[in-house]
C-alpha cells in the first residue's frame, strides 16, 4: 500500500511547553515526522508555542507557527494554511487533546480536515477508563476488578469478591476528593461511609487493589493492513504504586517466560485492534500478580509517548518516524530498516544488551514538596543507560544522572540501620534502590525484601551480586586485571573502585589504562547481531570486540547536557543539535556524547556517530580514546550542553584534549571572583557589591559592609540551585548554617541585592575581534526572580538606545576580557540608570534557542562554526550563517515583538498533608519549561505567551486584588484601568480601602483567617468555585504571608491566572486591553523573517529557503 | 562431574581456530556440534527442549539466560536436544511464580555442557560473517588439552550437512494426543497423522485445541501405519538435520500427495514436501533462529512475525504460480517469504490439498501470529472430505 497522494499539506500539533509528564520526547518524536512529511515532498505546517524546541526551527517546516495550542488558535492557523490533514499523535496529550477539541467543535468538518494518524472514536476507547474497560473485557482479557456500590452493606459485600485492601473512589468528586485505600473493615467504614456523603449521586466505586504488583508496558506498532509489531517490553523494577515515568525501568522485560510474554503480547495485539487504533504508535500498560501471574491491563496510550521515545533509542527502531509514515500510508513492509537498510521495518526488534532508564527528580527546588513517590509523575528527566548485562546498564544509568548520591556506596550499615531502610522502601521514593541495596549490605534477606516491597527477587539478587562485586573489589586493593575486569563487567566506574580501595580517581584510572582494562563500544542494530548494521549508534561495555570503524576524519566531539532537569533542560540539547548539524553540513564527521533518551541529540542520525553514554570525566575520556584510535579528534565542545559538559572542561584539557571555543581557562576566569572583577574593571563595568565567603563570620562582615538585602548563593550552580535573598543577619545565619557544602573550593557568594532594578540578559557571540550580539532581552518580572522562571521580552521594549548601546559596550568588552570564542550569556541589572554586571557564561545558555527564533538568526551554528576556527565575518559574508550586517541589539522599529514565559510545575507537588506547594517566584529557578508569543506588538505577544503557558488572560470577570504595603501605591492606575474594561474589582481590608479612596469600587471579601461566615465565602472558597477570573497577590512578611500561601495555592489547584508582581501585572493590562480589542492574527516564523529582512535586517541564511512561504502573507 | 556453575573455566572453539574464553554452564565436559545463533530474547526453555536443535551448540544472543527458570510446562519435548549450550549471563537465582528449578540444574540433568561470560555479540557477528560452523565447548579438564588438538576434535565431528537425525530425535512408539485433555470440549471431526522428526510439544496442542485428534508416529510411518489410523490429514513435522537425507520421508509424502490425502508440513516439513514436490533445498550461510522473523504471506499481502529454527530451505520459483518438477503434483506457489532476505517460507500446492510453511505457526517459543494455519488445515481437511473429487482450491480456503 504505497503512500498516499491526495494528502499535500499537514498541519502537525506540537506538545507545548516542557512540563513533568510530556517533555523533549515530543521534540524528539516531533522533528522526526516533521523530517519524514518533508522527505515526502508535502507542505508541512507546524504549531508549537515551545521555543526551545528542534522542531521549531524554521528550516524543519514550511510554516512554524509559535502560536499558543489552543483550538481557536489552531483553527485560526487550519483557516489560513487550510491542510489537507491533522497528524496529532506526536505531540502528547496535548496534540491530542486539541485534536479533540477541533472535532467536537465541527473545525474539521468546516476545513475539511482530515485525522491522519489517529480516529477520534479509538482515542476516545483508549482513553476513556469504563469505555476501555469493555474493550479489554471483549479481547478476553481482564481489568482490575471493582463494584459500584450505593450503601455500606454493598461495600461490605463488594470486598468478599475483591478482598482487601481496596482503592475507594467517590464517583463525580473533584480531584479524586475522597478517595483512599481501606486496608481492613474500619478503613472501609470510615474511607467508603465519607465517600458516600462526598458523592453527589451517593455512589462509591471500590477496585482491587493491585500495588505491589508486577508491572510491564509494550510498545506497539500498527499499519493500515493491520500488521502489527511489538517493539519492546518495558519492565518496571518498582512495582505498581509509582508511575512508570518515575520508575527505575528495565527494557527488555527480564523476568517473564516466553508463554507470559506471549501472552501480554496477544492481549495487546487484540486491544489495539479492538479499540481501532488508526495507524503509528501505542503502548499498553499490563500489572501480573507475582504469585499467581494474573494479568489485568492497567490502560492505553493511543499515542507515541514518553515510553515510545526511550523504547526507540533502546531499540533503535524510530517509532515516530515509522508512525508518521504509516499515517501517510505506507506499511511497515514498505519501509526500509534504516539500521540494517536490508531489511523492513516490519519486525520485532531483537536486543543483545539490557536498557535501564532512571528518573531524575528537582524535589531539592521544592523543600516542601512530599517526595513519596506515587502514581503520580513528579520527575524532572532521566538518564538511560545500555550495558551487555542488567548490572552494567544500571551501574552506568546512576552515574548518568550526575546527582551527588546517585552512584551506589557500599559502606555497611549497622544493624540497627536494616530495618528502617527496609521500611523506607515499602513506598517509592528517589532513595528507594539504595535503600535496598544498603539493607541487603546489612544482611536482610531477598526474600524479607521482596516481601516487603514487592519488587522481584531476580532485581534484588542482581544488586546483592553489585554488592558482593564491591566486597571483592575492597578486598583487592592492588587491582589486577582479573579484579577490575570483574568490577567493570559490574558496572563499577573508577570512582567507585577509587572510594572502594582507598585510591585517588585518577590513580584507578592510570592501573586500569597500564593494565589495558578498556571498554570496548558495541552497536545499537535492532537485530542482535543478525544483519549487518550501517548507523554508528555505540554504547561501551566490558567485552571482547569493538565495533568503532576507521574514520578518514578527524571527529568533532560534542558532549550534551544529560538528564533533563530545572535548569538545564531542552535548551542546551538545541544547542548541542544545531553544532552538530552546523558542522556535519560543513562537512565535519560529528560525535555525540549524551545519555538522555528524550533528546533529539541522541537520535542515531543526528550525528555522524552516537555514544549513548554518561557524561562523566571517565566515561567521555573513553570515548575519545575510541575516537583517537579510529581516526583521531579534532576537539570536543563543552560550552554547548550547559554545566554537565562545561566543568569537564578543565580536566579534559589537562588529559590533553583538544577543547573548542572557549577555553577552559576563559571558562574558569568567567566563574572566579577575583579574576572577573579584574575584567571588569579594565572594562570599566561595575557589579553589584560582592564578596565571597567561606564561614558565617565572613559572610556577615560582607553584609554589613554592602548592605541588607544580599542575594547569596554557592559558586558553580545552573539554575539559582540554594541562591536566596535574604533581608536580615537572622537569615544569613540560617542560609549559612543550611549550605553544608561550603569549602574554600566552593565558597558562597554575598552580592548586594538590586531592589527595583531591570534585569537584562544577553546572548553574544564573540571569535576575538568581532562581536555579534544576538540579542538583548528585557525581563519583565524585577531582578530577585531567577531568570528562567521570569518572562522576558525581545527586542527591548523600554530600553532606550543610549543603554543598548552601553550593553553592546559592556558585553564586547567582557567578551573580549574573558576570551570568548563563540557563545558568552550576560546578565546585567540596571538600577537607577546604572548598568550593573550580575554575571557572564561563557557557553550557550538557556535563552540561545529563544534568541534564534526571535531575531531569525541561529546562534548554536554559528558558535559551532566559530568554534572550529571560522570568523564572524566570514559567518556573515561567506557562510550567511549570519546577517551581512547589523545584528540583534538594535532591532528595527518593525521587527515583531517576542515575549517568553516560564511554565512552572506547582501543581504537580504536594506537601505529605496534601496540599499544593508554594508557587512564589524566588531566585531559585523552578520552571520546567518555556513558551514563546510573537506578534507585532507587546501587548498581544505578551497575552500569546500567557495563553501558550496555560494561563490565559480574562477579558472580563473578577479580579481578585491583594498587594504588600509597598505595592500599594503603584497598582492604582492599573487596577483602575482594568475596573474601567468591566472587571469586578475584589479586595480584602488594606488593599480595598486604598482602591475606595482612589475612587476605584471594589467588593471586600473575607481573608482566609477571618474564616467563612454564614452566607458569605472567603476569598479561597471563592477561587476553589472558580468565581474568580484572575489574582494579584503580591507576597509580604508576617501574617499577609500566610493568607497569601492560602490563596496562591487554591489558584494553582483549580488553574486560575495568578500575578504575583506589579511588573507582570502591567503588562497583564496592556495584553488584556489589546485582547479586547483586537483579534488575534497568526504568522509563520517564516513570514516574521520576510519582515524582519523588510524591516532592514540582513536575512539569515538558514531562513533563505523558506522565503517563499512567508512571500504567501 | 561437578555441577557448581561458573567456577570451571570453559573454552568455545570454532572449526577455523577461533577461540572464546568463558566459565563452565551446566554439565562440565565436552560438547561438539554446530555452532547457531538464536536472537530470540524469551523462551529458552522451550528453545533447548526443541529437538530441531539436536547435535546444534545454541548460542544465545541476548545476554541473560535462566532469569525465569525451569518449570514443567514449558518444555517441547522430553529432554534438552541442544548438543551445548553458549550464554553471557547465566543466573544466579530464577525469579518466576511458575519456577521450579534453575536452568543450571536442568542443564546438569541432560548432561548438556555449556559455556557463560563470553561475548556472544563477537561471536554472532562471525558466525553471520563466517557461517554457522563446526564447533566444540570443553570445559574442566577438557579444557586444559593443547588448542590444537581441540581444534581437531572440532572438525572431525560429523558436518551439518548430510547429517540425518530424524531416528534420533522421534518417538520410537505412537502415541495419540486427544482434543479432551487440552480443552476441547466438543465433537472431534478430524483426526490427522502426525510424522514426528522431531516434533514439538505444542504442534499436536495447537490441533488438539480445535478438536483435532493427533496420531504421533515415529520417523518410519508407512502410508499403511498412516491409514490404518483412519487419519483425514497427514502432517509432518519440524526436525533437525539435511532434508536432503530423508528419502524415505519424501517418498513416503510423495504417496500422499497420491493418495490425494490433505498434507500440512511445518520446517522440516516444508523441506520434505518441495522435495516431494521435486525442489532442492539447500544449506542457508548461518539460517533463521529467532521469533521475531517477518515473513510475507504473498495471499493477503500482510505481514506475520514468526517463530523460526532453520538452517536449510527450499528452492522454488518465487513468482506466481508454476508446474511443480514433478508435474504430476500440478501447480504449485511459494505462499511465504521472508521479508529480511526473501527466503521461501512457505508452499502452496494448487492442485492437491497440499501446504507448508517453514517457519513455526506452534510458536513455542514465540508469537502466534501465525496459528490461523491450524484451522486452515482443518479448512482443507473439511474440503476434501466433502469434495474429495474436486481439491483445487481448497489449500486457498482459510479461516
Amino acid at each position: 500500500m504505497p503512500k498516499r497522494e491526495d494528502l499535500k499539506s499537514v498541519l502537525v500539533i506540537g506538545s507545548g511547553p516542557i512540563v513533568i509528564g510530556q517533555a523533549a520526547e515530543f521534540d524528539y518524536s516531533g522533528t522526526q515526522a516533521l523530517r519524514v512529511l518533508k522527505e515526502e515532498g508535502i507542505r508541512v505546517i507546524l504549531v508549537n508555542s515551545n521555543p526551545a524546541t528542534i522542531m521549531t526551527d524554521p528550516e524543519f517546516a514550511d510554516a512554524t507557527y509559535i502560536e499558543p495550542i489552543t483550538p481557536e488558535v489552531v483553527e485560526k492557523i487550519i483557516a489560513k494554511e487550510r491542510p489537507d490533514a491533522i497528524l496529532p499523535t506526536l505531540g502528547g496529550q496535548t496534540a491530542l487533546n486539541t485534536a479533540i477539541a477541533l472535532d467536537k467543535a465541527g473545525v474539521l468538518e468546516k476545513y475539511n480536515v482530515e485525522l491522519i494518524g489517529a480516529n477520534i472514536a479509538a482515542i476516545e476507547l483508549g482513553e476513556d477508563r469504563e469505555k476501555f474497560k469493555g474493550v479489554v473485557e471483549r479481547c478476553g482479557a481482564e481489568s482490575a476488578k471493582s463494584v459500584i456500590v450505593h450503601t455500606m452493606d454493598e461495600a461490605f459485600a463488594a470486598v468478599e469478591i475483591l478482598n482487601y485492601p481496596v482503592v475507594v473512589r467517590p464517583s463525580f468528586t473533584m480531584g479524586g476528593l475522597g478517595s483512599g485505600m481501606a486496608y481492613d473493615a474500619t478503613d472501609l467504614r470510615r474511607i467508603a461511609g465519607a465517600g458516600l456523603q462526598y458523592s453527589p449521586t451517593t455512589e462509591v466505586l471500590l477496585e482491587e487493589s493491585i500495588l505491589g504488583w508486577k508491572e510491564y508496558e509494550l510498545e506497539m506498532m500498527r499499519d493500515k493492513k493491520d500488521n502489527v509489531v511489538v517493539i519492546c517490553s518495558i519492565e518496571n523494577f518498582d512495582p505498581v504504586g509509582v508511575h512508570t515515568g518515575d520508575s527505575i525501568t528495565v527494557a527488555p522485560a527480564l523476568t517473564l517466560t516466553d508463554r507470559e510474554y506471549q501472552r501480554l503480547r496477544d492481549i495487546s495485539i487484540a486491544v489495539i485492534r479492538e479499540v481501532g487504533v488508526d495507524t503509528g504508535g501505542c503502548n499498553i500498560q499490563f500489572a501480573i500478580e507475582p504469585d499467581t501471574g494474573r494479568i489485568v491491563v492497567i490502560e492505553m496510550n493511543p499515542r507515541v509517548s514518553r515510553s515510545s521515545a526511550l523504547a526507540s533509542k533502546a531499540t533503535g527502531f524510530a517509532i515516530a518516524k515509522i508512525a508518521t509514515k504509516l499515517s501517510l500510508g505506507y506499511t511497515l513492509d514498505e519501509i526500509p530498516n534504516d539500521i540494517t537498510l536490508k531489511t523492513p521495518a516490519a519486525f520485532e526488534p531483537a536486543l543483545d544488551y539490557v536498557v535501564v532508564k532512571v528518573p531524575r527528580f528537582a524535589f531539592e527546588k521544592f523543600p516542601a514538596a512530599d517526595a513519596t513517590l506515587t502514581t503520580t509523575m513528579k520527575s524532572v528527566g532521566e538518564a538511560m543507560a545500555i550495558g551487555r548485562n542488567f548490572t552494567e546498564a544500571l551501574q552506568k544509568a546512576l552515574r548518568s544522572l550526575e546527582q551527588k548520591g546517585s552512584e551506589l556506596e557500599f559502606n555497611t550499615p549497622a544493624a540497627s540501620e536494616v530495618e528502617p531502610l527496609i521500611a523506607a522502601s515499602v513506598k517509592g521514593s528517589t532513595s528507594r534502590l539504595s535503600n535496598v541495596q544498603r539493607a541487603l549490605l546489612g544482611g536482610a534477606s531477598i526474600e524479607h525484601i521482596f516481601e516487603e516491597t514487592g519488587i522481584d527477587p531476580w532485581y534484588l539478587d542482581q544488586l546483592a551480586l553489585i554488592n558482593e562485586t564491591a566486597a571483592m573489589i575492597r578486598s583487592n586493593p592492588d587491582l589486577n586485571e582479573e579484579v577490575l575486569r570483574e568490577a567493570k563487567r559490574h558496572g563499577f566506574s573508577d570512582a567507585q573502585i577509587a572510594a572502594l580501595t582507598n585510591k585517588p580517581e585518577a590513580v584507578v584510572r592510570g592501573i586500569r589504562h597500564a593494565l589495558g582494562v578498556r571498554p570496548v563500544f558495541k552497536t545499537v542494530d535492532t537485530c542482535a547481531a543478525e544483519f549487518e548494521a550501517f548507523t554508528p549508534y555505540h554504547y561501551s561495555s566490558y567485552d571482547e570486540e569493538t565495533e568503532v570503524r576507521a574514520h578518514e576524519k578527524p571527529s568533532v566531539i560534542i558532549l550534551g547536557s544529560g538528564p533533563n532537569r530545572i535548569g538545564q533542560g531542552i535548551e542546551f540539547d538545541y544547542s548541542c543539535v544545531h553544532a552538530t548539524m552546523a558542522l556535519r553540513a560543513a562537512g565535519y564527521e560529528t560525535v555525540m556524547v549524551n545519555c538522555n533518551p528524550e533528546t533529539v541529540s541522541t537520535d542515531y542520525d543526528v550525528s555522524t556517530r552516537l555514544y549513548f553514554e554518561p557524561l562523566t570525566l571517565e566515561d567521555v575520556l573513553e570515548v575519545i580514546h575510541a575516537e583517537e584510535s579510529t581516526g583521531g579528534v579534532l576537539g570536543v565542545f563543552v560550552q554547548l550542553g550547559g554545566q554537565t559538559p562545561l566543568k569537564l572542561a578543565q580536566e579534559l584539557a589537562n588529559a590533553g584534549v583538544p577543547i573548542l571555543g572557549t577555553s577552559p581557562e576563559a571558562i574558569e576566569l568567567a566563574e572566579h571572583r577575583g579574576a572577573f572583577q579584574r575584567v571588569l574593571d579594565a572594562g570599566g563595568l561595575i557589579a553589584p557589591k560582592n564578596g565571597t565567603a567561606v564561614s558565617f563570620d565572613e559572610a556577615k562582615r560582607i553584609a554589613d559592609e554592602i548592605g541588607y538585602p544580599v542575594l547569596v548563593r554557592p559558586s558553580y550552580v545552573l539554575g539559582g540551585r540554594g541562591m536566596e535573598i535574604v533581608y536580615d543577619e537572622a537569615n544569613l545565619a540560617r542560609y549559612i548554617l543550611n549550605a553544608t557544602e561550603i569549602t574554600a573550593d566552593h565558597p558562597v557568594l554575598v552580592d548586594r541585592f538590586l531592589e527595583d532594578a531591570i534585569e537584562i540578559d544577553v546572548d553574544a557571540l564573540f571569535d576575538g575581534t568581532d562581536l555579534y550580539v544576538g540579542g538583548i532581552m528585557e525581563h519583565i518580572e524585577e531582578a530577585g526572580i531567577h531568570s528562567g522562571d521570569s518572562a522576558c521580552v525581545l527586542p527591548p521594549i523600554t530600553l532606550g538606545k543610549d543603554v543598548r548601546d552601553r550593553v553592546v559596550a559592556a558585553t564586547h568588552a567582557i567578551a573580549e576580557g574573558v576570551g570568548v570564542r563563540g557563545l558568552i550569556n550576560i546578565q546585567f541589572a540596571l538600577a537607577s540608570d546604572i548598568l550593573y554586571v550580575i554575571e557572564a557564561n561563557p557557553r550557550a545558555s538557556r535563552t540561545v534557542p529563544f534568541t534564534s527564533k526571535a531575531t531569525g538568526v541561529q546562534l548554536a551554528k554559528a558558535a559551532a562554526m566559530i568554534g572550529v576556527g571560522v570568523s564572524i565575518a566570514d559567518l556573515r559574508s561567506v557562510h550567511h550563517m549570519l546577517p551581512e550586517s547589523g545584528d540583534g541589539a538594535n532591532l528595527p522599529e518593525g521587527a515583531p515583538v517576542s515575549v517568553k514565559e516560564a511554565v512552572m510545575p506547582f501543581a504537580r507537588f504536594r506537601t505529605p498533608e496534601g496540599k499544593v506547594v508554594d508557587s512564589l517566584l524566588g531566585p531559585e529557578m523552578r520552571s520546567t519549561g518555556e513558551v514563546m508569543g510573537i506578534d507585532k506588538y507587546f501587548d498581544t505577544a505578551f497575552a500569546k505567551s500567557q495563553a501558550a503557558a496555560n494561563n490565559p488572560l480574562p477579558t472580563s470577570g473578577k479580579v481578585f486584588v491583594s498587594v504588600a504595603n509597598s505595592d500599594k501605591r503603584s497598582i492604582v492606575i492599573p487596577v483602575k484601568h482594568l475596573a474601567e474594561m468591566g472587571f469586578e474589582i475584589l479586595s480584602t481590608g488594606g488593599t480595598a480601602e486604598v482602591l475606595r479612596r482612589n475612587g476605584i469600587p471594589s467588593s471586600v471579601v473575607r481573608k482566609v483567617r477571618e474564616g467563612s461566615a454564614e452566607g458569605e465565602s472567603n476569598i479561597v472558597d471563592l477561587i476553589t468555585n472558580g468565581d474568580i477570573a484572575m489574582i494579584l497577590n503580591t507576597p509580604s512578611g508576617g501574617e499577609a504571608r500566610g493568607d497569601g500561601y492560602e490563596i496562591r495555592a487554591a489558584a494553582v489547584s483549580v488553574g486560575t491566572p495568578i500575578i504575583t508582581t506589579v511588573a507582570e501585572f502591567g503588562a497583564a493590562i496592556q495584553a488584556i486591553d489589546a485582547m479586547r480589542h483586537f483579534e488575534w492574527s497568526v504568522a509563520s516564523l517564516q513570514e516574521h523573517a520576510v519582515t524582519l529582512r523588510d524591516a532592514g535586517i540582513a536575512e539569515a541564511a538558514a531562513l533563505a529557503a523558506d522565503t517563499k512561504a512567508g512571500a504567501r502573507a | 562431574m561437578t555441577a557448581v556453575q561458573g567456577t570451571e573455566q570453559a573454552l568455545l572453539v570454532l572449526e577455523d581456530g577461533r577461540v572464546f574464553r568463558g566459565r563452565s554452564y551446566g554439565a562440565i565436559g565436552t560438547a561438539l556440534g554446530e555452532a547457531v545463533f538464536s536472537t530470540g530474547m524469551s523462551g529458552y526453555q522451550e528453545t533447548l527442549t526443541d529437538p530441531s536443535y539436536a547435535a546444534q551448540i545454541i548460542v544465545q544472543t541476548f545476554p541473560h539466560i535462566g532469569n525465569t527458570g525451569v518449570n514443567d510446562e514449558d518444555a517441547e519435548s522430553k529432554r534438552i536436544w541442544a548438543a551445548g549450550y553458549v550464554v553471557r549471563e547465566a543466573a544466579r537465582r530464577p525469579s518466576n511464580w511458575r519456577s521450579q528449578r534453575t536452568l543450571d540444574e536442568e542443564l546438569v540433568t541432560y548432561d548438556v555442557v555449556g559455556i557463560s561470560r563470553i561475548d556472544t555479540r563477537a561471536l554472532t557477528r562471525h558466525l553471520r560473517e563466517a557461517g554457522a560452523m563446526k564447533s566444540g565447548i570443553f570445559s574442566g579438564t577438557a579444557a586444559e588439552a593443547p588448542l590444537e588438538t581441540l581444534i581437531k576434535i572440532v572438525n572431525e565431528q560429523p558436518s551439518m550437512a548430510g547429517a540425518n537425525l530424524s531416528e534420533r530425535v522421534s518417538t520410537k512408539e505412537a502415541y495419540v494426543v486427544e482434543p479432551k485433555d487440552h480443552g476441547f470440549t466438543g465433537e472431534v471431526e478430524f483426526s490427522i497423522a502426525a510424522i514426528d522428526l522431531g516434533i514439538k510439544a505444542m504442534t499436536p496442542q495447537r490441533f488438539a485445541e480445535r478438536g483435532v485428534r493427533v496420531h504421533v508416529l515415529p520417523y518410519n510411518a508407512t502410508l499403511e501405519t498412516i491409514t490404518a489410523t483412519g487419519a483425514d490429514g497427514v502432517f509432518v513435522s519440524n526436525g533437525p538435520g539435511d532434508p536432503a537425507t530423508a528419502a524415505t520421508q519424501v517418498e513416503l509424502v510423495r504417496s500422499v500427495l497420491d493418495a490425494k490425502i490433505p498434507y500440512f508440513g511445518i520446517c522440516f516439513g516444508n523441506q520434505i514436501l518441495g522435495r516431494a514436490l521435486g525442489y532442492d533445498t539447500y544449506k542457508l550461510a548461518f539460517g533463521h533462529r529467532g521469533i521475531n522473523q517477518p515473513v510475507l504471506d504473498k495471499a493477503t499481502g500482510t505481514v506475520e512475525i514468526t517463530s523460526q529454527n532453520h538452517g536449510f530451505a527450499v528452492d522454488a520459483p518465487r513468482e506466481g504460480a508454476s508446474m511443480a518438477p514433478l508435474d504430476r503434483f500440478g501447480r504449485v506457489e511459494v505462499s511465504h517469504l521472508s521479508l529480511n532476505d526473501n527466503v521461501v517460507e512457505g508452499l502452496a500446492c494448487l492442485d492437491i490439498p497440499a501446504f507448508s510453511v517453514q517457519y513455526h505457526p506452534e510458536a513455542a517459543a514465540g508469537p502466534h501470529d501465525a496459528s490461523h494455519l491450524f484451522d486452515r488445515f482443518i479448512t482443507t481437511m473439511r474440503a476434501a472430505k466433502n469434495a474429495p473429487a474436486t481439491t483445487a482450491d481448497s489449500t486457498q480456503g482459510e479461516k
